[in-house]
């Protein structure tokens, strides 16, 4: 199957506008000739292959692409793949390291909070961004923070239990990080 | 889906990006936060040959105040810094109260004040909130600087003043004559739809005397609506429950609400005048008491 970057770039003729961008995704840096109008997502999903980023509405309502760009989610639906060039991109295959999965993860796998799946990297992403800046969150304000992610099998009440889970599994962590340092 | 063509260029400075707009003779949009444009562009409501992305440009990100009490936004402060200045409820309650409802987290983290106030979405929020400030847009072109009223600015739907060489620089809220107040409500039918009723509300006082006030409707008419009669009530008053209720009418009285998909247009005529109620009834200011 022709993926839609390989389309947009075929289609390039000698006048279509190409520029070269370097971009960090996952800690690992790319460079790449793309048409300006290739969005963030098909970047991350047709040209790198990381295909968790899921597109849902393409319409910058549900936020199911959100990655994290330089450290904010972001609709990579809604940027386009130039707009990244010199800026840090994660994606949902950037949480996990080689040997474990990241707090939440954990919690999303502990509480249950996905049922088909297909929010669940935006809705981690959007969850990672807030315990970075709000290690212990609210209720309420964890679902303030996910307000901009839909999930249409409405598992939200999961999903915010996962979220309180991994904010304390990372509390655990850092306390366990700083009795082996003390 | 992807957008039609076009060409992409990042400039570095204020000047290197109206020299493109201008060579560019009105084919150009300019690229900020890209919350609505972007949408647009995939859906082909808008097919621009060029896009100029501002977000290279140093110095445009700031929020502050003048030291004569002027607001500054800068066209790459986005809806997000606003949301997160702890302090910004007691400098400007009014645009405090507003960051936090627009759209949803997701994009306002990209989502820019100018931005929004440019694209001139008839229905947008930030629109009701500068008109009743008294704000206004500093737009810079080719031959300098020129200030422009945001109750001016928009002359159509999804148009502005701007020329096509101009870049929206910054917005800013002058000084207020004595203490300010104010506040926004937004009723939504979900985080991320238009509003169904937003009322921005901003008071000026000098002892329990209002000096200066502003009233915007957003979702109530076919674009923003300055509720003048309303605000021009209150001035020379105090925050009594008479004149708020007074004033209260006299908005819902101007608003045009359509009935649609989020209420019978009676319903959102009553939610604009409990609106200004409940904003004006919350001021420090207010008195509980008739005089």
């Amino acid at each position: 199957m022709t993926s839609l970057f390989e389309v947009v770039s075929e289609e390039a003729s000698a006048d279509t506008p190409i520029r070269r961008l370097t971009v960090t995704v996952n800690g690992n840096q790319h460079t790449l000739d793309v048409e300006p109008r290739l969005l963030l997502a098909h970047l991350v999903r047709q040209a790198l292959g990381l295909t968790g980023t899921h597109v849902g509405c393409d319409t910058t309502n549900c936020g199911a692409c959100t990655v994290l760009f330089d450290g904010s989610p972001v609709k990579s639906c809604t940027m386009f793949a130039v707009q990244a060039d010199g800026h840090e991109v994660t994606t949902v295959e950037g949480l996990a390291s080689a040997s474990e999965l990241d707090p939440i993860q954990e919690g999303f796998k502990d509480e249950h909070g996905l049922q088909c799946g297909f929010c669940t990297p935006g809705m981690m992403l959007s969850a990672k961004a807030l315990l970075n800046e709000n290690p212990d969150p609210t209720e309420d304000e964890i679902r303030w923070a996910l307000s901009g992610n839909l999930c249409r099998c409405t598992g939200y009440q999961n999903i915010v239990k996962a979220v309180l889970r991994a904010a304390a599994g990372l509390r655990n962590q850092e306390d366990a990080g700083e009795d082996e340092t003390s | 889906m992807y957008p039609s063509r076009f060409s992409y260029d990042a400039p570095t400075t204020v000047a290197e990006a109206i020299d493109l707009l201008r060579r560019a003779g009105g084919e150009a949009k300019v690229l900020a936060g890209g919350q609505s444009l972007v949408p647009m562009m995939k859906l082909r409501f808008a097919s621009p040959e060029m896009l100029v992305d501002i977000n290279n440009i140093p110095g445009l990100a700031y929020h502050s105040a003048d030291p004569d009490g002027t607001y500054r936004i800068g066209a790459l402060c986005r809806h997000e810094d606003l949301e997160k200045d702890a302090e910004l409820v007691t400098q400007q309650p009014t645009i405090a109260a507003a960051a936090p409802v627009i759209a949803d987290p997701i994009v306002r983290t990209r989502g820019t004040v100018v931005g929004s106030l440019c694209h001139a979405d008839p229905q947008g929020d930030w629109a009701s909130v500068m008109s009743a400030l008294g704000g206004s847009i500093v737009a810079e072109g080719p031959s300098g600087r020129r200030s422009i009223q945001c109750a001016e600015f928009v002359n159509g739907p999804f148009q502005n003043l701007l020329e096509f060489d101009e870049l929206a620089i910054e917005a800013f809220v002058p000084p207020p004559v004595g203490a300010r107040s104010g506040g926004y409500l937004k009723l939504e039918r979900r985080i991320g739809d238009f509003a169904t009723v937003g009322v921005a509300v901003s008071v000026e006082s000098s002892g329990d005397q209002v000096t200066r006030a502003g009233i915007g409707l957003t979702g109530v008419g076919p674009s923003t609506i300055c509720a003048e009669a309303a605000a021009e009530l209150l001035v020379g008053q105090d925050l009594n429950p008479e004149t708020i209720h007074r004033a209260a009418e006299l908005a819902s009285e101007i608003s045009q609400p359509r009935s649609d998909h989020r209420g019978s247009a009676a319903y959102k005529r009553h939610v604009v005048a409990t609106f200004v109620t409940r904003i004006l009834s919350s001021l420090e200011l207010a008195t509980r008491e008739a005089a």
